[in-house]
């Protein structure tokens, strides 16, 4: 009965009643995105490497490791010597290591020495293995495998040449003009740094540093042609920057870090990618709960335009309130008319802004992933999201009691004297 | 017989002003038409709401159709007032958002009494009939929206929901004078019937001297206030 007059009464007011409930989806939706990116980000950087049991790298910090390692942020302050690794690697409980060498970059990107084991075991976001959209791995010397974004962003097809420049800088004058590379297969994205690398087969990194000692020009006469390095003879590394482990069996995961800490030839650092991902989303994680308490503000702004829409409607209403009145309504019901009004717009502006939400997510899935490989679970509601959406539709209830007991209180000084 | 409305030692003041009303005894039979009259001001609305029992006298009782209304609680009375009288205003009598009919059924959804003595429980076809009996039988008057009527229509209307199950007391407070004249006595003439129909008691109200001649009583209230008498 009370419940289908604040229907109508609502309905009666449509143009601003339409705008408050508008103004909440809107928040509603902005709240709801940033919820949901949100849990997608962490899932995304927690998924940026899986399926590694461990990364082995110089002794210095986990993060510093996990940054040069995974996300090609910073440098090693020392190499792992060949010797070291290929003991581990022929460990009777690793199953397989994906070597990694760092330090050169092509036009801003970063250049990683691997094999193709690289292309095989590197997983991320749970059970995603590296996709081919365009050619296969490495078959020769020269040959080099783009991520999608360097392809993309320098045009890249397959068979276009590479040249790579010695050091990290953009712009680096000392470029391997000599040994060029060809592009022998483009990765598909996948929302991690994999997509700004560019691989080249490990021993293409000995090869064009053969005639380089440290990070100057050699001397002209001096220099090693492409061909010739190609057939020197040994182009195994003399050392690595890091390696990633997989184990045989997971459970041996925690053994093989101690072993590896504790080894006694050589200072390494063994860490579990999971543990220490964790690790640093806390560091960054701050900005997204900023991101949150942000969109909080913004529902509270939307409530806020609701109470001021009731609020304002009281004056022009106690007319109606006082012919309640007359035919029975008792006081209580001008409350819960109001209340009920101010749920109704709530509830419909937390529908409506989910719906929204929901729409502007599959229209932004196939974007978002497309080109940047930031894959939003489109699943259903949480009940994190559920609860944080219930406890709106409350909010705008409690903030519907205020004009709900004004509106209470005049109809007791009221009575049925409609003085205007 | 008890009476429809009787008052004895009444006395009232809105807070912090003088006393307004002090009523020594005020009695209207059953099925009576009485025409209260007194100037603006005067305290004939504050004596409506005292009858409705919207406000509470400082003292006195008030007995309605048999029952002292006076000791009951606050939604007692609310619903009392629901069960057993029916009111007309001055103007704006309609909630703006409901259509003609659900104007008219209004009382019955929040008095239960009210809906029970609706024939056949036919909300509807009770409004119809009151609509027509008002002289608003006009198909589609009853599927408008209420702000498109007149407001003589609109009056119409709000007498046909004071009507509807049958209340024991019609109340109303000015109902003719935001009309003129013609539609004044049109308006009257209709209630009046009506309430005939239905038995009712009719206590009207109005500053208006020349409506007297159509009630079976006229009664000023100076006469009963002795409050005014002071004043004045
Ligand atoms: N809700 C109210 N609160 C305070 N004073 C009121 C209220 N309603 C009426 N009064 C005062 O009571 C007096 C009588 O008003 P009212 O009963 O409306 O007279 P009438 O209906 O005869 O014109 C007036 O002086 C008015 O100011
Ligand atoms: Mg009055």
């Amino acid at each position: 009965m009370i419940f289908s007059l604040a229907l109508r009464s609502l309905g009666n007011r449509r143009s601003t009643a339409l705008l408050t409930v508008a103004a909440i989806a809107v928040s509603v939706a902005l709240l709801l995105g940033v919820q949901k990116m949100r849990t997608a980000a962490r899932e995304s950087f927690a998924n940026t490497v899986s399926g590694v049991d461990l990364i082995v790298g110089a002794r210095s910090g986990q993060l510093n490791l996990l940054l040069y390692s995974v996300f090609r942020v910073g440098d090693a302050t020392a190499n792992v010597s060949w010797e070291s690794y290929q003991k581990i690697a022929r460990h009777p409980d690793v199953a397989w290591t994906i070597p990694i060498s760092l330090g050169d970059s092509h036009r801003g990107f970063r250049v990683l020495g691997t094999t193709n084991d690289y292309f095989r075991h590197y997983h991320y976001a749970g059970e995603r293995a590296l996709v081919f959209t365009e050619g296969k791995p490495f078959a020769a010397l020269y040959d080099v495998v783009l991520g999608a974004d360097v392809a993309r962003a320098l045009g890249y097809r397959l068979g276009s040449e590479v040249v790579v420049a010695h050091g990290l800088g953009n712009v680096s004058f000392a470029l391997h003009k000599d040994k060029p590379f060809r592009v022998v297969g483009i990765l598909a994205p996948t929302g991690t740094p994999v997509d700004r690398t560019v691989h080249v087969p490990l021993e293409a990194i000995t090869a064009i540093h053969q005639d380089f000692q440290g990070a100057s020009q050699p001397a002209i006469g001096a220099r090693i042609g492409a061909s010739a390095a190609r057939e020197q003879v040994d182009l195994t590394p003399q050392s690595i920057t890091a390696f990633m482990v997989g184990m045989r069996s997971k459970v041996m995961t925690f053994t093989m870090q101690r072993a590896i800490n504790e080894y006694r030839s050589e200072p390494l650092l063994a860490i579990i990618p999971g543990v220490a991902l964790t690790q640093l989303w806390n560091l960054v994680g701050i900005a997204d709960t900023a991101l949150m308490v942000i969109a909080g503000f913004v529902v509270l702004a939307g409530l806020l335009g609701m109470l001021t829409a009731i609020l304002t409607s009281l004056n022009e209403r106690r007319r109606e309130m006082a012919i309640l009145r007359s035919v029975g309504a008792r006081p209580r019901h001008i409350f819960t008319l109001l209340v009920t009004e101010a749920g109704l717009l709530a509830a419909s502006g937390v529908l409506a802004g989910v719906a929204l939400c929901y729409g502007l997510l599959f229209a932004a899935a196939p974007l978002l992933e497309r080109h940047y490989g930031l894959v939003l679970p489109l699943t259903g509601l949480s009940t994190q999201d559920a609860a944080l959406l219930g406890a709106i539709v409350v909010a705008g209830l409690f903030m519907g009691s205020w004009p709900a007991w004004r509106a209470y209180r005049n109809t007791l000084s009221d009575g049925l004297t409609l003085r205007v | 017989m008890t009476a429809a409305i009787h008052a004895r030692e009444l006395t009232y003041a809105w807070p912090n002003k003088p006393a307004l009303l002090d009523v020594r005894d005020f009695r209207i039979e059953r099925g009576e038409r009485v025409f209260l009259r007194g100037p603006s001001g005067s305290g004939k609305s504050t004596l409506l709401g005292l009858l409705g029992g919207v406000l509470e006298p400082d003292s006195g009782h008030i007995e309605l159709a048999g029952t002292d209304i006076t000791p009951l609680s606050a939604s007692a009375r609310d619903r009392f007032r629901g069960d057993h009288l029916g009111f007309i205003f001055q103007m704006f009598n309609l909630i703006p958002y409901l259509g003609v009919l659900d104007n008219v059924v209004l009382p019955a959804r929040f008095s239960a009494a009210r809906a029970a003595r609706v024939p056949n429980g036919d909300l509807e076809g009770e409004a119809r009939r009151l609509l027509d009996a008002l002289g608003l039988g006009a198909r589609d008057i009853a599927s408008r929206p209420v702000t498109e009527l007149s407001i003589g229509q609109q009056q119409r209307v709000a007498a046909a929901r004071a009507l509807l199950g049958k209340p024991e007391i019609i109340i109303a407070d000015e109902p003719t004078s935001s009309l003129d004249a013609d539609a004044r006595t049109d308006f009257l003439n209709l209630l009046m019937r009506e309430c005939g129909t239905q038995g009712a008691t009719l206590l009207f109200v109005s500053h208006d001297l020349a409506l007297g001649g159509l009630f079976d009583r006229t009664v000023q209230l100076a006469q009963i206030n002795r409050a005014l008498e002071v004043a004045a």
